[in-house]
């Protein structure tokens, strides 16, 4: 079934994608930035006997992750409402 | 009684347990359990989802795997996690408003194509066996350990015991089972983990503990490790590399894999409403991030308690007496994986690193080579026996890993059917199949698969981890591209996506086997699977991303040269970007 082609539906995608892109830079940023490309500019950064890059890769990428994941289902159930496209 | 009996116990205990869920589950006229509307809570569709994830490659093989990588290995953990994003993001929402139940059904739909059906089907089964060849792995290595015998005499048993399972359904479908396999496999993972982490830093939090205190040296516990381990000539675990090119493309593998294969896809499609495939999302990678917070935690202390078992007395004194060595390593030595020679017959167990800027200084101590070789995949099993943890820890962790291993395998074995008896015969070869014949089809598809994945696994090509990462990059190269191309571009159309995932498979494949085996037999390599071999620093491991790349450059310079795809098409893909209007779930 289709939801039709108004401006709203277009609208609609375009706030979907905003958010997707959004949300892909921090997880990239996470996790091939901090924990693999970026880690030696992190390297004066101690944590427990290592350096913050070294706790990306091992930890905080993931709970990065998890909040990105929340906050995207948050988000975007919003926006479902808000253009009147979730169900009921 | 003796601690073979105590795992008796537990794995027999469980698998109780599981079945009693199964039949109490079926009595309570629920047996459309996650149909749309019948209230299965995202949280609790989490926690099947983990149960179905999780599999001998994390539970038994990845904290072995970056026991002995260090940072290198972390990739793993990104890469197993970082999907979720994707399959949240990218997929999981309009695939469940799609509303179809497998994975190549989607491809043909939308492809308008039964040959695109028809080339995901061969994507999904090649991508499967190969992660099957990595379950029978690592269930060999917990059978052989736990029934006390040899590894392939433990890898025959764990072919039975899969095929049985599989068989009966797997015990499938019924979420509260899986709900139970997943509490089972987390209790069974954490518990000696926050022992070992208590002993060793005092944190009970195995996540906090990594980064604490040593207690008995008072340095940080990662700082203990370094020192331990470069004093016998290994690497520093927290050492940064070289190699980031290749670091990055085998995360991305990872990820881009797990929003590729089918079997965690179709958890989407059963639930109540778009808005709830995200949330299942989410929860799903709180459970599993259980586990991977953990990992990290256990291959440290695991590493560290090796080696202090070893040299008791410090790196500067000698190791102990190979016949003073402890229980476990004696048993473990009965599977044949550790496997000690006495190379200088001093009667002592020299454990180091046979690197040549080690090699004057193992001279200068009278070394001549090392003595103990541990298979990687047995360090989260052996690892409570490793710090004498009680006998029902360990009897808890035989329980946990078979449950990761069976139901994953099982998984798997039923998508490997249901495509090859539903998309392969019913959908295209012979349509007018009896439901009969179909059911047979199944049975054989199940049972050959698992003889090709046993006589591999056998001679894995690769630790349990590694194998299955090799499933992730065939699945990341293959079938990912075509769903996101599915949804997100209106322009790509059959000749495209079947041009695409035919060079992203065949390229993927081609640069794995030249490494790795054609098919996997072994010898049949043409180059070593050796750093110095690979294509600017690439490993076989990382090459699904590599391969993902080909297939979305090929779809889309094929589609632009050909035509549209039809205008029904093109509102296909439209509606399934928008939530209102998704049709119930049905059960798979």
């Amino acid at each position: 079934m289709s939801a039709g082609h108004s401006y709203d539906a277009e609208a609609y995608w375009k706030a979907n994608l905003r958010l997707i892109f959004g949300s892909l830079i921090v997880w990239a940023l996470v996790s091939y930035g901090f924990a693999i490309l970026l880690r030696p500019m992190l390297a004066g950064i101690p944590i427990g006997g290592t350096d913050l890059g070294f706790w990306f890769a091992q930890q905080g990428s993931i709970l990065t992750f998890i909040a990105l994941i929340f906050h995207y289902a948050w988000r975007m159930n919003k926006i479902d409402e808000k253009f009147g496209v979730h169900e009921e | 009684m003796s601690q073979f009996a105590i795992n008796i116990m537990f794995v027999g205990g469980s698998f109780l347990l599981y079945i009693a869920i199964a039949i109490w589950a079926k009595a309570g006229s629920t047996s459309d359990f996650y149909v749309a509307g019948g209230g299965v809570h995202p949280i609790t569709n989490g926690a099947a989802i983990g149960a179905d994830w999780m599999s001998a490659a994390s539970f038994i093989s990845m904290a072995g795997l970056i026991a002995a990588g260090g940072y290198a290995n972390s990739t793993f953990l990104m890469g197993w996690t970082g999907g979720y994003v994707l399959l949240a993001m990218l997929l999981a929402p309009y695939l469940r408003k799609f509303g179809k139940f497998t994975v190549p059904e989607f491809i043909g739909d939308r492809f308008y194509s039964k040959n695109a059906r028809l080339v995901a089907v061969i994507c999904l089964i090649v991508a499967s066996v190969t992660y099957v060849i990595g379950q029978m792995a690592g269930a060999g290595v917990a059978f052989s350990r736990f029934l006390e015998v040899d590894s392939t005499v433990g890898l025959m048993i764990a072919a039975v015991v899969v095929f049985i399972y599989a068989v009966m359904g797997g015990m499938k479908g019924i979420t509260y089972t899986q709900v139970a396999q997943y509490c089972v496999l987390i209790i069974a993972y954490t518990i000696p983990a926050v022992f070992i982490s208590l002993q060793l830093t005092g944190n009970p939090l195995p996540p906090l503990g990594l980064f604490s205190t040593h207690v008995d040296s008072g340095m940080p516990i990662l700082d203990k490790l370094n020192q331990v381990i470069t004093d016998l000539g290994f690497n520093e675990y927290t050492a940064d590399i070289d190699n980031k090119l290749n670091m990055v493309l085998f995360t991305l593998s990872l990820m881009i894999g797990t929003a590729g294969l089918p079997h965690v896809i179709i958890r989407f499609f059963t639930v109540p409403k778009v808005a709830d495939a995200r949330w299942s999302a989410g929860w799903a990678l709180v459970f599993i991030a259980l586990l991977y917070l953990t990992a990290p935690a256990v291959a440290s202390m695991a590493r560290l308690n090796l080696m202090t078992t070893i040299y008791p007395d410090g790196t500067a004194a000698e190791p102990i007496q190979y016949d003073e060595r402890p229980n476990w390593i004696k048993e473990w030595e009965v599977t044949g994986l550790i496997q000690f020679t006495d190379k200088n017959e001093d009667g002592r167990i020299q454990l180091y690193n046979d690197s040549e800027a080690f090699a004057p200084t193992a001279e200068a101590r009278g070394w001549n080579g090392n003595e103990l070789v541990v298979n990687r995949d047995i360090l989260v099993l052996a690892n409570p026996e490793i710090a004498n943890l009680p006998g029902w820890v360990i009897g808890l962790i035989a329980a946990g890993g078979l449950a990761a291993a069976l139901s994953t395998a099982a998984g798997l074995l039923l998508a490997i059917s249901s495509a090859v008896s539903h998309d392969l015969i019913k959908g295209s070869i012979n349509p007018a199949i009896t439901e009969k014949g179909e059911l047979l089809a199944a049975r054989i598809s199940m049972a050959v698969a698992i003889v090709v994945a046993t006589w591999l696994g056998a001679n894995p090509p690769g630790f349990a981890a590694q194998v299955v990462a090799l499933a992730f990059g065939i699945a990341a190269a293959s079938l990912f591209p075509a769903l996101m191309m599915g949804i997100f571009s209106k322009r790509v159309n059959n000749k495209g996506a079947i041009a695409g995932m035919l060079t992203g498979l065949a390229f993927t494949l081609a640069y794995i086997f030249v490494y790795k085996g054609w098919l996997f037999i072994p010898g049949t390599n043409n180059l070593a699977d050796t750093p110095e071999n690979w294509v600017l620093g690439i490993s076989p491991l990382s090459i699904g991303a590599v391969g993902a790349i080909v297939n979305f450059a090929v779809a889309f310079i094929v589609s632009n040269a050909t035509e549209e795809p039809p205008v029904e098409i093109q509102e296909l893909v439209e509606s399934v970007r928008y939530p209102r209007g998704a049709g119930q779930a049905q059960d798979h």
